[in-house]
């Protein structure tokens, strides 16, 4: 549990591109067979096209001491009429192809074994819930494999919380609106292993470019450990306001359920003094404004605004793929996000560099 | 530069195009309902998608006296076509004076409504979705009101002090193939609104 | 501008007018206060071609930015505003002014008028158009903005809901856009209505709506697309408006307003406006190709039924711009059906340009050669278009380079080409002096190369996963050398055009004589002197048939015979 970062990591080092000509879920293979086949009839049309032009363009070149008038042809039914019915017998094939792709994409019935996803799309990263097991995080987007023998499709809703974005991962399938007031449906069933990336593809502001995706096919092992890690909530490390000369402190006010329930967190090879930096940390946390926006589960931070933090630290990216997910480039996005991403949506909240290492301490707790 | 003998310009058939004023007045109204369609098809797909605030049944009284006043001012700019065409302009500025007058009713009707609907029934333009395509259409009509009797008033001035005579007909016809518009468009906006919408 | 005049039909022209050199002042008084068609058209040109190299200036910041992954060249603000200016603009300002101009200069000389319909309006759409494009570029300077980079807008040349409500823009730019443009909007609808007006109701005499030249027949069928599909875009800005200044609701999503009405309504605007574009380059291929092969136009009726067929199908494609934004499969089903269905006019029209040139003498002269590139840029640009309507396909080609390559395919390949082509056919007639052509030869292949460079490899980052609209990228996709490439093209493009506008300030200057019919052609404008006195023709000509100047050309085979 403890090295699950470091595992997850070792797993990806070799991520896939996002050329919609590579493509592992059925939806991807689908329309790439479909275009295919369309590449193949529109580049024969080229061919005789470009054929028929440059055969015209030899043949028929003024030469140059002829100045009397070609005769002169005003039209013909007959080839009209067969460079009408022609095309309409290709346009013919192409749409029952396209329509069979369609439907049997869009309208494929959800099986049982479906996993359901939630994507809500923010200015300018992601939300993602999985409403079958409790568990919201961001950014990166973990599914389990889907064997024909054992397949386990991700059925998608995506909403928007704000503008209109777009879910797109290239190698996985075609892209889905998201879009606020209303809610979209799509399906992916990975077939291979892997860290698979996308972006958003509808401009949705400033940072539309650094809105980035990661979508992790892991073996439904994996899987099921991610989402038990994911379910665990974080505890209060200063109990019931200790420390820090503030009795009052909100985080003694409330006492957080969850606690009681999840497996004590071993903050991962730390000293007392890391420790005391992570609570001194969670403490600034609680009291600047951080709590208005993120939620950390099991503790006071419930703010839902901007993504939730309970297990950043199983993140390889921050700010959606704006930076690696490491203690320095952490502190940097803690001290001024325009470090990574001019025009995001997160403040800069101006606190001394002792507070905002202390922040980053208590948040590379957060596994 | 020899000149061609034009055989087929020997034959005395008069040489006729359709006039620049009526082709003019009908492409703006192809572009006026072009835009109207657009507010009419938001109006009918936000019916029902309220989150709140009051309901097109609630509020909305059906203007029948108002919409009898607009409708049958076409009937009366007929008329004043009718006379000018014929030279009688005492007549047409009768009618052409009730046209303007049955069109200030009805403006002082959606004037009323307006009033009630805003101060009694707490309806704007941004209390909710009916407020704002039901403010949007039946103000784009109105404003289309206000113009047609502006230039319709400034005809009359013309009229009266004897700058219009029976030459003028054609651009009578022109104007007020602009009214009918503005007449049929109401009978879109009354469907819509009070018929359907309710 | 005084000058003689041909005879045409019956009639000889003696007048020849030459009045004393006017001051600079009465010349600028007269340009300003002009209500004459011809000046006004050169008026929307000018317009056009100063806002091509402004907007070209953005592509360039743009291209430079993207030149390396992580570039730091531009702020992701300031490239926002590159993209949406460079698409606003081109659409707007210079795609529209130049397709007006050529419009308002050519339609009455080819039928015969005097002038168009309505000239007061005429130099009323004009300003308010000028005007307009000084509001938007305003936009620069008007305050310093939200970001402190100005006020210009940002929010994607389809300022799409609910990005463009107050709630998510706050500031001014989405204000100076939908202002603007609704200005810009009230200038094309006053055009289009003239452009209608003028060629019902103006023709000379004989000339029957059958043996129109097709540039009116297809300027007719603009204008009237303009009515139809301005007006939505009208309307929405309107809504725009209520909901950003008043209050209103129409695309809040937070009162159960809907984002996806504002995509509905702008592409409905949207898709007939990119036909309004192309109907110029067509209209223009239509008169080139036939006097550069030496042959009537293959298939008039055809061409005429498959123009205004084009129009009117071009009215019911536009959710093919919204295929990914959730519609049933149903509706994706339809509106793949018919986005295809358009391609069947448009190969009409594709091999009858074929057939006209089959059997003829092919003269390679600058016209010609531009007429060329767009015939076979034209055929790629309508089959990724094809590849784009197959509403499965498209679920991964939306929004990405795939996309862009396509609509550059067709702005710049087909429609700038063909304005190209249409500049120096028509340029002499405008200034009685012909372009100089070892500059025009320079200037073509370059814009070949450069083109070809830029817009066939664009194609790939598109399918290698790149969105559009996107200020920098990942260094690891793949896309960093094919992004080199197309900015080395996009110079090389920049370098041809200005050579192009050196050649048309000089040769006004120094360029050889054109006479009023240097090319040999045959429709009424090449019956006048270069340039043409104000009053057009001294006689109103009267025609029998689709080529006036052929049959006197030709006393022994006349169309009129035929037709």
């Amino acid at each position: 549990m403890e090295s699950s970062p470091l595992l997850f990591r070792a797993l990806y080092m070799d991520p896939h591109g996002t050329s919609i000509f590579t493509t592992f879920s059925t939806p991807g293979n689908e329309i790439r067979g479909l275009s295919f086949f369309v590449l193949a009839i529109t580049g024969g049309i080229f061919l005789v096209v470009s054929a028929l032009l440059i055969h015209v363009l030899v043949r028929y070149r003024a030469r140059p001491d002829d100045d009397s008038e070609p005769p002169q042809v005003f039209g013909s039914l007959q080839i009209e009429l067969s460079w009408t019915i022609i095309p309409i017998l290709i346009i013919v094939v192409l749409f029952l192809s396209t329509a069979r792709v369609l439907f049997s994409v869009q309208d494929a019935p959800k099986p049982k074994t479906a996993l359901d996803v939630v994507v809500i799309g923010h200015q300018f990263w992601w939300e993602f819930r999985y409403p079958q097991f409790g568990v919201v995080t961001a950014n990166e987007l973990h599914l389990p494999l889907s064997t024909r023998e054992a397949p386990r499709p991700a059925f998608i809703k995506l909403t928007s919380a704000d503008v209109m974005h777009s879910f797109w991962i290239p190698e996985l399938s075609g892209k889905t609106d998201v879009l606020p007031n209303r809610v979209n449906e799509m399906w992916i069933d990975p077939q291979s292993l892997g860290l698979f990336r996308g972006q958003c593809a509808q401009f949705c502001g400033t940072e539309h470019a650094r809105m980035l995706l990661r979508v992790y096919v892991d073996t439904p092992e994996q899987f099921q450990q991610w989402i038990a890690n994911q379910q665990r909530s974080q505890p209060e490390l200063n109990g019931n306001g200790a420390g820090f000369g503030n009795e009052n402190s909100a985080s003694g006010a409330v006492r957080p359920v969850a606690a009681v329930s999840s497996a004590p967190n071993k903050v991962a090879g730390n000293t007392s003094g890391n420790q005391n930096e992570a609570k001194y940390g969670q403490f600034v946390f609680e009291h600047q404004a951080c709590i208005n926006c993120h939620t950390v589960s099991g503790t006071v931070a419930s703010g839902r605004y901007g993504p939730d933090l309970t297990h950043l630290m199983s993140r390889e990216t921050l700010a959606a793929g704006a930076a690696e997910n490491n203690p320095q480039n952490l502190e940097k996005w803690i001290a001024d996000p325009d470090n990574f991403k001019p025009g995001s949506l997160m403040p800069a909240m101006h606190l001394s560099d002792r507070d905002n290492a202390a922040i980053a301490a208590y948040l590379e707790t957060l596994k | 530069m020899a000149t061609i003998p034009l055989e087929h310009s020997n034959r005395e058939v008069p040489w006729r195009l359709p006039t620049r004023g009526m082709v003019a007045m009908t492409c703006l109204i192809t572009a006026e309902s072009s835009i109207f369609t657009i507010f009419v098809v938001a109006y009918l797909y936000y019916l029902g998608r309220d989150v709140q605030g009051p309901t097109p049944r609630q509020v909305l009284e059906v203007p029948i006296f108002y919409t009898v006043c607009l409708l049958s001012s076409s009937f009366f700019i007929w008329l004043a076509e009718h006379a000018i065409e014929h030279s009688k302009m005492t007549a047409f500025c009768l009618w052409w004076s009730i046209t303007i007058l049955l069109g200030l009713t009805f403006l002082f009707g959606t004037g009323m409504e307006w009033y009630k609907l805003s101060v009694h029934d707490h309806l704007t333009i941004r209390t909710n979705l009916f407020g704002t395509t039901y403010y949007s259409l039946v103000g784009l009509h109105a404003s289309h009101v206000v113009v047609g009797l502006l230039l319709m008033c400034f005809t009359l001035i013309f009229a009266v002090s004897g700058g219009v005579g029976p030459q003028h007909a054609y651009r009578i016809k022109t104007l007020a193939l602009y009214w009918h518009f503005v007449d049929a468009v109401w009978v879109v906006v009354f469907t819509v609104v009070y018929v359907v919408g309710r | 501008m005084g000058g003689e005049s041909i005879p045409v039909g019956r009639g000889i022209e003696v007048g020849v007018e030459r009045p004393a050199r006017p001051t600079y002042l009465e010349v600028v008084h007269s340009w300003i206060v002009t209500v004459d068609h011809k000046k006004l058209g050169i008026l929307y040109i000018c317009n056009g071609l100063i806002f091509l190299l402004v907007a070209g200036v953005e592509a360039m910041m743009m291209r430079i930015q993207l030149f390396f992954p992580n570039n730091t060249f531009l702020s992701p603000f300031t490239y926002n505003r590159m993209f949406t200016m460079h698409g606003t603009t081109m659409v707007f300002l210079v795609g529209m002014p130049l397709l007006f101009g050529f419009g308002n200069y050519l339609v009455p000389l080819m039928i015969g008028a005097r002038d168009m319909a309505f000239p007061r309006l005429n130099a009323f759409s004009f300003w308010i158009s000028a005007f307009a494009g000084l509001l938007l570029y305003y936009s620069f300077i008007g305050g310093v903005g939200l970001s402190g980079t100005g006020s210009a807008p940002d929010v994607a040349w389809f300022a799409y809901a609910p990005l463009s409500e107050r709630a998510f823009s706050p500031g001014h730019t989405v204000d100076y856009w939908t202002v603007s443009l609704l200005l810009s909007g009230i200038g094309s609808i006053g055009t289009a209505i003239n452009i209608l007006a003028t060629v019902f109701c103006m023709r000379c005499k004989g000339m029957t709506l059958g043996k129109i030249p097709l540039l009116p027949w297809l300027y007719a069928t603009l204008s009237f697309l303009i009515l139809v599909a301005v007006s939505p875009l009208t309307a929405c800005q309107m809504m725009l408006m209520v909901d950003r200044y008043l209050g209103g609701h129409f695309f809040d999503t937070q009162a159960g307003g809907s984002a996806i009405l504002w995509a509905h309504f702008f592409w409905i605007f949207g898709h007939p406006e990119v036909y309004v574009l192309v109907l110029p380059a067509f209209a223009a291929a239509n008169e080139i190709i036939p006097v550069f092969s030496r042959k009537a136009i293959f298939g008039y009726p055809a061409m005429v039924a498959a123009s205004v067929g084009i129009g009117f199908i071009s009215l019911g494609v536009w959710a093919h711009h919204m295929f990914t934004i959730g519609m049933t499969s149903f509706g994706n089903a339809f509106f793949t059906l018919s986005t295809m269905l358009v391609s069947i006019p448009t190969g009409i029209k594709t091999f009858n340009w074929l057939a006209t040139m089959w059997g003829g003498k092919i003269r390679f002269e600058l016209p010609m050669l531009f007429s060329i590139a767009f015939l076979f840029q034209w055929v790629i640009a309508g089959l990724t278009g094809i590849m784009l309507s197959v509403s499965a396909w498209n679920w991964q080609l939306h929004n990405s380079y795939f996309v862009v390559a396509h609509f550059h395919y067709v702005l710049v390949g087909a429609i700038v080409f063909m304005i190209f082509a249409s500049f120096y056919y028509w340029y002499p007639k405008m200034t009685g002096r012909m372009l100089d052509d070892r500059l025009g030869k320079l200037h073509f292949w370059l814009m070949v190369i450069g083109f070809h460079m830029t817009f066939d490899v664009m194609h790939f980052p598109g399918l290698l996963g790149m969105p559009r609209q996107i200020y920098t990228y990942e260094p690891d996709r793949g896309w960093t050398l094919l992004n080199q490439i197309v900015t080395v093209g996009a110079l090389i493009q920049a370098v041809a055009i200005l050579i192009f506008v050196y050649n048309l300030v000089h040769s006004f200057f120094r360029g050889e004589e054109a006479g009023p019919d240097p090319w040999d052609a045959w429709t009424l404008e090449w019956a006048t002197s270069s340039p043409p006195p104000a009053y057009n023709f001294a006689i109103d000509p009267e025609v029998a048939s689709r080529r006036p100047l052929w049959d006197l050309k030709h006393p022994e085979d006349p169309d009129s015979a035929f037709e």
